[in-house]
């Protein structure tokens, strides 16, 4: 065990090492840095030449390129993210801003998920084949199919704009802090209902389709014909024996998916105005802000491998036939 | 008797006409392929179904045909051999402005008789009679823009995946087929660009590229192989093993030509699926950067931009959303039904399981 933990911390940080230069190389490449966008706006071309110059030595950018990569390294041993090119504030202050809108909405999204596909898988694989299988089967897949912008468009310009009922432009009314807190939480959740419905509708599909086909999968096995032979009841026999032991491909199913919900959407938080990780990621690209999106190129592809890491130990916990020693 | 005994055994099919037989017994399948071809038409015959100007006319003494010159120049390089006749290509030249009956012109028009970038009303009327899904900020005519945007977005779909397919088979057969480092260096690789969200992945390339159609496609196609690459190394590994590919191997075939005769076409199926998905996917992902802003730039038209002309208009002009919702659900929703019907028809497995 403790040698498959030590070969995967390995291999991780190889990879992790491989990410971070293949970032930093792709976004130095390019022409246009952000001390550039910065001075285009002043006239002077002396002064605008002299300012350039002089914030390229405050970012660091006249340094050879590998050398920049050492000191971004270097910094991010002891933790620190940096500051901003674009407004000088630190990196890690902008993320953690970023973090609770989209982390909120994708755990609320993902609790949403599990509650209501999870019954849908186990009853539909129950009556496999039967009305309610394949009318919830088809009407998911269609559901599937909906790209979840199509739907946050659509969903805005009926729910939002044509009928009024719901808000669709960031998080908080105007006038929020004038509300009473019972007001404020229901104007909070009142915003949260489009956007958390657009990150949900398509994983519905997928979900219980996945917990379908993986009970139908248990349910053929040999020690569930004898957990029936042994007369138990049906109730007992699909909750504890058969729904236990499909619970392995769906933790790592989850441990794939969550960190690229995590990453948020641009597209849907830049939609909702929702101030998440997508759309600070989708500003700093347009600012060349090289900090921030190091940093979130960096924390993202952490929480990939760090979570398919916990899914991978998880196995064990799950299925105790499952050894890490080979 | 032989001859007879040949005469009475069913006649013997490839894999792939197999394949195509079973594809036709799925209905939703056939719905989506059916889509599909409709879509890849719109596509092509888009000079002749949304266009300025008019299939066959006669204009002050001579017949002309531009939008079927619009039509032949979809084939790449025609438009070097074939151009269109003298006033039609000139920018200034609005042919229905100079059209006069009186003088004896007539004209066959297209479908709907607009051009994609043509200025053809007031801006953000709603639908009417003459267009009849409204026109945009511009007062270009909607249907025009989304008969349009539908060749973008088959482009997109089809040219991606193709460099994303030659990309992950090349790679995932090295990789499978030669194994020890190249396989240890490829599947790291791999791996490396799977850790990025691949949203996140095309954003980054595409914001130091200057925002264009091809630019996207090579982005997407450059982020999509990695599938591919994994499930045709796994393919080689399973079949690099089989008893066939040890005949190969024992008569003397060449490693070159035992993968690429031998062990690829074998592996083609699953690929071919994954595809599939992946043009749905390419589709979709080239819709959400237009409307960023970072995909087709205007005038031109794709799904996206039309999408996007409605998200700013939201309170005005809210026609435009509808239509390009419509179109890439049905296209990603026709892509998935004839990717799913694939992995039914072509996975053996599957095949036991029902007998």
């Amino acid at each position: 065990m403790l040698s498959y933990i030590l070969r995967r911390l390995v291999t991780g940080l190889v990879t992790l090492f491989g990410i971070s230069v293949i970032s930093f190389f792709i976004i130095q490449l390019v022409p246009g840095d952000p001390a550039q966008i910065q001075t285009s706006q002043i006239a002077d071309a002396a002064v605008s030449e002299r300012v350039y110059q002089q914030l390229r030595e405050l970012y660091g950018l006249d340094k050879p390129i590998p050398v920049q990569y050492a000191n971004w390294v270097g910094k991010l041993v002891v933790g620190d993210l940096g500051s901003s090119f674009h407004d000088g504030r630190r990196v890690s202050a902008k993320i953690g801003e970023a973090l609770w809108p989209t982390l909120s909405v994708a755990l609320l999204s993902f609790m949403l998920t599990l509650i209501i596909s999870t019954p849908i898988g186990i009853y539909s694989a129950l009556r496999q084949g039967g009305g309610f299988d394949r009318s919830v089967s088809t009407g998911l897949y269609m559901l599937y199919s909906v790209p979840n912008y199509v739907a946050g468009m659509l969903l805005i310009l009926y729910l939002g704009v044509k009928w009024d009922l719901l808000p669709f432009r960031g998080m908080r009314s105007d006038g929020y802090d004038e509300m009473t807190t019972l007001g404020q939480m229901w104007d909070l959740a009142q915003h949260y209902v489009l956007i958390t419905f657009c990150f949900t509708f398509g994983n519905l599909a997928y979900y219980s389709r996945f917990i379908r086909q993986n009970l139908l999968e248990v349910v053929r096995q040999d020690y569930i014909r004898t957990a029936r032979a042994k007369g138990l009841g049906e109730r007992s026999v699909v909750l504890k024996h058969a729904f236990t032991n499909s619970l392995i491909p769906l933790i790592s199913l989850i441990g794939l998916t969550f960190p690229f919900v995590l990453s948020g959407s641009v597209i849907l938080e830049y939609m909702f105005n929702w101030p998440g990780l997508g759309r600070l990621y989708f500003e700093s690209v347009l600012q060349r802000d090289y900090p921030t999106i190091m940093a979130l190129n960096f924390i993202t592809a952490l929480l990939v491998l760090g979570i398919t890491f916990i899914a991978d130990l998880t196995y064990g916990l799950v299925d105790p036939r499952i050894s890490y020693e080979k | 008797m032989t001859v007879a005994a040949a005469g009475n055994s069913p006649p013997v099919r490839s894999y792939w006409s197999i394949t195509w037989r079973r594809f036709r017994t799925h209905r939703l399948g056939m719905v989506g392929l059916c889509v599909v071809a409709v879509l890849f038409l719109v596509a092509f015959l888009s000079p002749i179904l949304a266009n300025e100007q008019p299939i066959l006319c006669r204009f002050d003494g001579g017949f002309y045909y531009p939008a079927v010159v619009d039509l032949i120049h979809q084939v790449p390089g025609a438009s070097l051999i074939i151009q269109k006749q003298r006033p039609y290509r000139l920018a200034t030249f609005d042919f229905k402005r100079e059209f006069d009956p009186e003088r004896g012109d007539w004209a066959l028009w297209t479908p709907v008789r607009y051009g994609p970038r043509e200025i053809a009303a007031e801006p953000l009327a709603g639908p009417s009679s003459r267009h009849w899904l409204g026109t945009d900020q511009s007062g270009r005519d909607v249907l025009s823009r989304m008969v349009h945007g539908t060749v973008v977005s088959m482009k997109v779909g089809f040219l991606s995946m193709g460099i994303a397919v030659i990309l992950g088979l090349v790679l995932g057969c090295i990789a499978g087929y030669a194994g020890g480092a190249a396989d240890l260096v490829i599947s790291r690789f791999i791996e490396v660009v799977m850790c990025f969200p691949p949203f996140f992945l095309i954003l980054a390339v595409l914001a130091w590229f200057p925002p264009s159609i091809e630019n996207v496609m090579i982005v997407i196609g450059l982020t999509r192989w990695v599938g591919i690459a994994r499930f045709a190394r796994g393919e080689i590994l399973r079949i690099r093993e089989t008893d066939y590919a040890l005949a190969a191997r024992s008569l003397g075939v060449k490693p070159a030509q035992l993968v690429l005769r031998h062990l690829l076409p074998n592996a083609l199926a699953p690929v071919l699926v994954s595809v599939t998905f992946g043009i749905a996917v390419s589709i979709l992902i080239e819709a959400g950067l237009s409307w960023l802003g970072f995909g087709v730039q205007p005038p031109d038209a794709s799904w996206g931009t039309i999408l996007r002309s409605g998200y700013e208009n939201l309170f005005t002009a809210g026609h435009m959303i509808p239509p390009a919702c419509v179109a890439i659900f049905l296209a990603v929703l026709s892509f998935n039904l004839v990717g799913d019907t694939l992995r039914d028809v072509i996975d053996p497995r599957l095949q036991a399981e029902r007998a």
